[in-house]
């Protein structure tokens, strides 16, 4: 099953409710998948700051000193601010693929789960409410963000299997489905010289969608890229620096709703994790189109 | 309307018992309702602050009217026998699924498979209906006001389903005997699904059927009939890319 949401918001005046509206939106959906669940949520970017999200199985021992040292290594500034599992990493745009490098020599088992100037992504094992709490992803504020909860299907019950993916700066993408045919397409994208971080077929999906943008299409041309290049189901909502994407397969078996006021859109497996959202009343409500490509822009 | 406005007066004029899911579990709703015996006096029932919840009135075996204050989740009303069921918002995925007799209105809209394997009753959907609507339908009417999407009536085998806007791609795709009434655009056929003569009967069977549905000012002259061709009813290996 797996449960996917999204909140794209036009009106700065709910920006401060950010993570709390979509905390709500993702454990509505929590019976839809147990597993694990995660978050993806974009704050303003201010351009002179990057931000990095990393995880590790022991953050006591990988977190502890680390601004110091990341900062020596790469001769920048550099804040490190823990969260549970996580820690958000701060620096300068041109300093983050120097930080990259250097943290797998200064911390090794440390992952990156996302990179970018707006994006700060969280997830872990677990039930969504259990996994709010942890992040306490609630009072965090931003533009726009999505959130997935898993049912796993198709990889491993872990962290790293755990969605969203990132695989290119302030992208990252959630998946309700599975795909068929995700080792011959990773195959692929490995002789491009992607890199992946699991077996999972989402990871595989996000890296598409980075491939093709690196390639210079446009992230709607990425999505309609989806439609003939990947086969299985899928409903696919993706988050950008300044924007945020539906696209579902041709079948579109995977249930999809989506909500749009003038205050936000909004997405939901279901219509229940919408429910609760104001003036949801007098939205226009409707269920996206297969094979039909859906974005939103700051 | 929203569920909030109802006034204590006008629930206490129609006598309904209330459930509000916003203070109490569906299985209470769901076990009132299965608890029913023939001839009980609570013919009316009001459901308020359904929010999406999941198998609103699912196995209702009396001839009770369920009126739902809001939008649902899956499977609204399935496996209803007799039961007079409307939905006053939008219907998620399955509504009427399996549906044996009776009635179910839906307001608003539909999401996927609405009316799946019903044997019988009458489902109307006065908004538009979603993929897959009425596939594999054994005996159920199924009235659309607005638009089915893709495959719907796939595998269809009894019953009508009558389609005021338009239809999406693979209409009926390897359809038995249902007979599919479609007054709008159709996207494309699917697999064995051809179109077929309007004669008499069927006239007369679509008008009463647009009547049972509360349709006014659409004549059942306007919608071309579609079903089976029936050349896939024994395997053929001539036949075999369309199975």
């Amino acid at each position: 099953m797996c449960g996917i949401v999204g909140l794209f918001l036009k009106d700065k005046a709910l920006e401060p409710k950010l993570g709390a509206m979509l905390s709500e939106m993702l454990i509505c959906l929590t019976d839809r998948g147990p597993d694990s669940a995660g978050i993806a949520i974009y704050g303003a970017a201010t351009g002179n700051e990057a931000k990095i999200t990393i995880q590790s199985p022991k953050p006591e021992r990988d977190f502890h000193g680390l601004d110091v040292e990341l900062a020596k290594a790469i001769n920048a500034p550099v804040s490190v601010a823990v969260k549970s599992t996580h820690a958000l990493i701060r620096t300068t745009p041109e300093k983050v693929e120097p930080a990259r490098v250097a943290l797998r020599s200064l911390r090794p088992d440390v992952r990156i789960m996302g990179a970018g100037e707006a994006v700060e992504i969280y997830k872990e094992v677990g039930l969504p409410e259990a996994v709010v709490e942890r992040f306490d992803v609630r009072s965090m504020t931003g533009t726009h963000g999505i959130g997935h909860t898993r049912m796993a299907t198709e990889s491993a019950v872990t962290t790293l299997g755990a969605h969203p993916f990132s695989t290119g700066a302030d992208q990252c993408l959630v998946h309700n489905g599975s795909l068929s045919n995700h080792n011959n397409v990773r195959r692929e994208l490995v002789r491009e010289g992607m890199k992946f971080e699991t077996e999972n077929d989402t990871e595989v999906a996000a890296a598409y969608l980075s491939s093709k943008i690196a390639h210079g299409k446009n992230l709607g041309e990425a999505l309609e890229g989806t439609l003939s290049d990947l086969d299985g189901f899928f409903t696919f909502v993706v988050g950008t620096k300044n924007g945020f994407g539906v696209v579902r397969d041709p079948i579109a078996c995977k249930p999809a709703v989506m909500a749009e006021t003038e205050q936000y859109v909004a997405f939901g497996s279901e219509y229940r994790a919408l429910a609760n959202l104001p003036g949801i009343e007098n939205a226009k409500v409707w269920e996206p189109e297969p094979a039909t490509v859906y974005f939103w822009e700051h | 309307m929203p569920a909030t406005t109802i006034s204590k007066a006008q629930r206490e004029q129609g006598h309904a018992r209330i459930f509000d899911l916003g203070q109490q579990p569906l299985r209470e709703l769901n076990q009132a309702l299965h608890q029913l015996t023939p001839g009980s006096n609570e013919t009316a029932w009001e459901v308020l602050n359904p929010k999406g919840s999941h198998s609103v009135a699912v196995g209702v075996d009396q001839p009770v009217a369920v009126d739902v204050r809001g939008s649902v989740g899956y499977y609204c009303g399935g496996m209803n026998a007799g039961g007079a069921i409307t939905v006053h918002g939008s219907a998620g995925p399955g509504v009427g699924e399996n549906m044996m007799s009776g009635s179910i209105v839906v307001k608003g809209d539909a999401s996927q498979y609405a009316g799946a394997t019903g044997r019988g009753g009458l489902l109307v959907i006065e908004g538009n209906a979603s993929s897959r609507c009425g596939i594999s339908m054994k005996g159920i009417d199924i009235v659309v006001h607005g638009n089915v999407g893709h495959m719907s009536a796939f595998m269809a085998q009894s019953g009508n389903l009558v389609v005021l806007g338009d239809a999406g791609d693979a209409l009926g795709d390897s359809i038995y005997e249902a007979r599919l009434f479609v007054r709008g655009k159709v996207g494309s056929l699917g697999a064995d699904c051809i179109a077929k003569e309007m004669r008499p009967e069927h006239l007369e069977l679509l008008q009463g059927l647009l009547d049972r549905a509360g349709v006014t000012g659409v004549k059942a002259a306007e919608f071309k009939r579609y079903g089976s061709a029936r050349t896939l009813y024994n395997f053929n290996i001539d036949n075999a890319d369309a199975y």
